[in-house]
């Protein structure tokens, strides 16, 4: 089935949670929703599911208009962030609840009951009551639940926060697996850019209420279509600075004229924000057709492999992406070295207008 | 602080609590002591146990119907009042703890001052309402007077289990096909059973000590064992073996209720709010 949602928009007391969203989700597609809290993922959710009234616009499910159905009319499942399950209610009776109230015949709930739990590798908890198990075992059956019942539309509302690292990547990796051959449109929110280009798919970016862009998850990742969406898509986000281009050549603050590259080339003069991803910048110096800026350290985090160095770079909040532990001391001068090629350009509507992957506007 | 120094502690502490609960039980066990007495022992000596078992106070009571069927009487308002404050109670309680409608809180706030009303306040219209419509002396008019203070009790109890229960849990009932109803008995009820289980308790006590009201709304037909109590006061004097053996029996099903909910208990005084 299709999901297209028309001009939604939803306010609570004057509160706008939602504003003008269209969106169109076809079937067998994953579609990440990716914003930072409050963007308004969940609402959207919820109106999808029908659970949340709307102000305005239209939800149409294979072009029926179904805005105005009840939620128990509809064929969806949802899981939620928290776990939810019935206490009262073995796992097995959990998953085959939905089934029941379709009153299918019981040798026939029985194999989809056992099939999904074998998917989702719970077939051996099935007598067990959900408060037996552990989280990830417990999210494991909301899940079983909401996908026992072969529904139109999968709503996966964070359904990994609450999980701990270990048991998130485990699942995360089956995920793609669980919905491929389903032919069902699949709708996963998330505040995690990592977690939308694992799952892959298509990704909507949602920042306060709005929907900034949608489409295939790389392609997002790629061509931004503004400056918010490489502060949502990309964690850490993307680098950002000021710039005037004239006669061929970019101009920033403390530097003077740098030659611009092949893929900026057609630019007009004027101002722009151009933007440099936290793994383009390097701590040396990286030859030939390479530039650097010098900041001053702010903090400097170790996550594992990697060194996260905050600056400040004329007044801007810049990360550097080290590979390896690094030590450097708050304060310091430090300076960053870039290839032109890796750099992103934006005009002053806030568009993109070239980005290292296309050539964009030619 | 020295292992003797605790230890030491430690039996003062047994020591206070076994005196508090010499004091607390005490006269539970004089009225024991007495009811197994006969009249002329109470009254001639003074013994701490009886000089033989006398169970004929207790017989009087079982066979003789002015007696056992204040117990009768008692027990079918109270179950009747249980069965109708916790029915209203329960949608009550959910619309409290899931709604939010104009003057909820005002409403919640009202419901619980009626707590606070002594029932004598209540007494003199409860009277002329029931004798003008002819409920006077019936078991339904104890129930529901006793739903006064019992029903924003029940509700007050029930809010709080209600409000620990997430509602998405709801939310994922309906997605999956559950008609409210079918939501509500099969799997919201069995999600707060503790809950109403403590709220039963509380409800059954309540309703059994009270005895303002259920004397004064009943006369021969309805009347609670603590109104035949105080027939015991005969020209002949005060048959005191019979009135503590009522005494002890009165105990009795508030001790059965407090062991088959003794589980939920300390759960029910945290009242579900965690």
């Amino acid at each position: 089935m299709s999901l297209v949602l028309e001009g939604v928009s939803r306010s609570v007391e004057g509160v706008p949670y939602l504003d003008n969203i269209n969106l169109v989700c076809e079937r067998g597609e994953f579609n990440v929703l990716l914003g930072l809290t409050r963007a308004g993922k969940t609402t959207l959710m919820r109106v999808m599911a029908g659970l949340e009234p709307l102000n305005a616009g239209r939800v149409l499910e294979d072009g029926v208009d179904v805005s105005k159905v009840s939620v128990r009319k509809r064929s969806l499942g949802m899981v939620y962030q928290q776990f939810i399950n019935y206490p009262a209610m073995s796992v097995y009776e959990n998953i085959a609840s939905p089934l029941r109230l379709e009153r299918l015949p019981k040798a026939d709930i029985d194999r989809r009951v056992r099939d999904e739990a074998a998917r989702l590798g719970i077939d051996h908890l099935l007598d067990r009551l959900p408060s037996e198990l552990s989280g990830g075992q417990q999210q494991r059956c909301a899940m079983a639940r909401a996908l026992v019942r072969d529904a139109k539309l999968i709503l996966l509302d964070e359904p990994l926060v609450n999980l701990d690292y270990k048991l998130r990547e485990g699942l995360r990796s089956e995920l793609r697996a669980l919905f491929a051959d389903r032919d069902t449109v699949v709708v996963y929110a998330t505040t995690e850019p990592e977690e939308a280009l694992i799952l892959g798919g298509k990704t909507a970016v949602l920042h306060e209420g709005r929907l900034l862009q949608h489409g295939p998850t790389a392609e997002v990742y790629r061509n931004p279509v503004n400056t918010t969406v490489t502060q949502v898509f990309a964690d850490p986000p993307m680098n950002l600075m000021q710039a005037r281009i004239e006669d061929g050549q970019f101009y920033v603050d403390g530097r003077e004229g740098i030659e611009l590259p092949p893929h900026l080339s057609h630019l007009a003069t004027g101002h722009y924000t151009l933007g440099l991803r936290p793994h383009h910048l390097f701590a040396s110096d990286r030859g030939q057709g390479s530039v650097s800026l010098v900041g001053e350290v702010e903090v400097a985090e170790v996550a594992g492999s990697v060194t996260y160095i905050h600056l400040d770079v004329n007044h801007r909040d810049w990360v550097v992406l080290e590979r390896g532990v690094h030590t450097v001391h708050p304060g310091a001068r430090f300076e960053v070295h870039f290839h032109r090629r890796h750099l992103y350009v934006f005009d002053q509507q806030d568009r993109l207008v070239a980005s290292p992957d296309s050539e964009l506007g030619q | 602080m020295s292992a003797g120094a605790s230890r030491e502690s430690s039996g003062l502490r047994r020591s206070l609590l076994a005196l508090y609960l010499f004091f607390t039980l005490l006269p539970i066990y004089w009225l024991l002591n007495m009811s197994l007495k006969t009249n002329q022992e109470i009254l001639g000596t003074f013994s701490l146990w009886p000089e033989a078992l006398n169970l004929h106070a207790y017989l009087r009571i079982l066979t003789d119907p002015s007696w056992y069927m204040g117990y009768v009487n008692s027990l079918t308002y109270v179950f009747m009042n249980m069965t109708i404050s916790i029915l209203v109670a329960l949608p009550a309680a959910y619309a409290f703890s899931r709604f939010r409608f104009i003057g909820d809180k005002h409403l919640f706030f009202w419901l619980l001052t009626n707590l606070m009303a002594p029932p004598a306040v209540f007494l003199l219209p409860y009277f002329q309402l029931y004798y003008s419509v002819g409920l006077f002396d019936t078991h339904i008019a104890v129930a529901l007077a006793h739903c006064l203070f019992n029903i924003p009790l029940a509700v007050w109890i029930l809010e709080g289990f209600m409000s620990s229960v997430p509602k998405e849990v709801d939310e994922t009932a309906y997605i999956d096909g559950y008609s409210f109803p079918a939501f509500f008995v099969k799997i919201f009820i069995p999600m707060i059973r503790s809950g109403i289980g403590v709220t039963l308790f509380f409800l059954f006590m309540f309703s059994w000590v009270e005895l303002l009201l259920a004397r004064i709304l009943t006369a021969t037909e309805a009347q609670p064992i603590g109104a035949i109590m105080t027939r015991t006061s005969t020209a002949s004097g005060v048959d005191w073996a019979t009135l503590s053996a009522a005494g002890i029996l009165t105990i009795v099903p508030g001790l059965l209720v407090v062991y088959f909910v003794r589980n939920h208990i300390a759960k029910g005084f945290a009242l579900g709010r965690t």
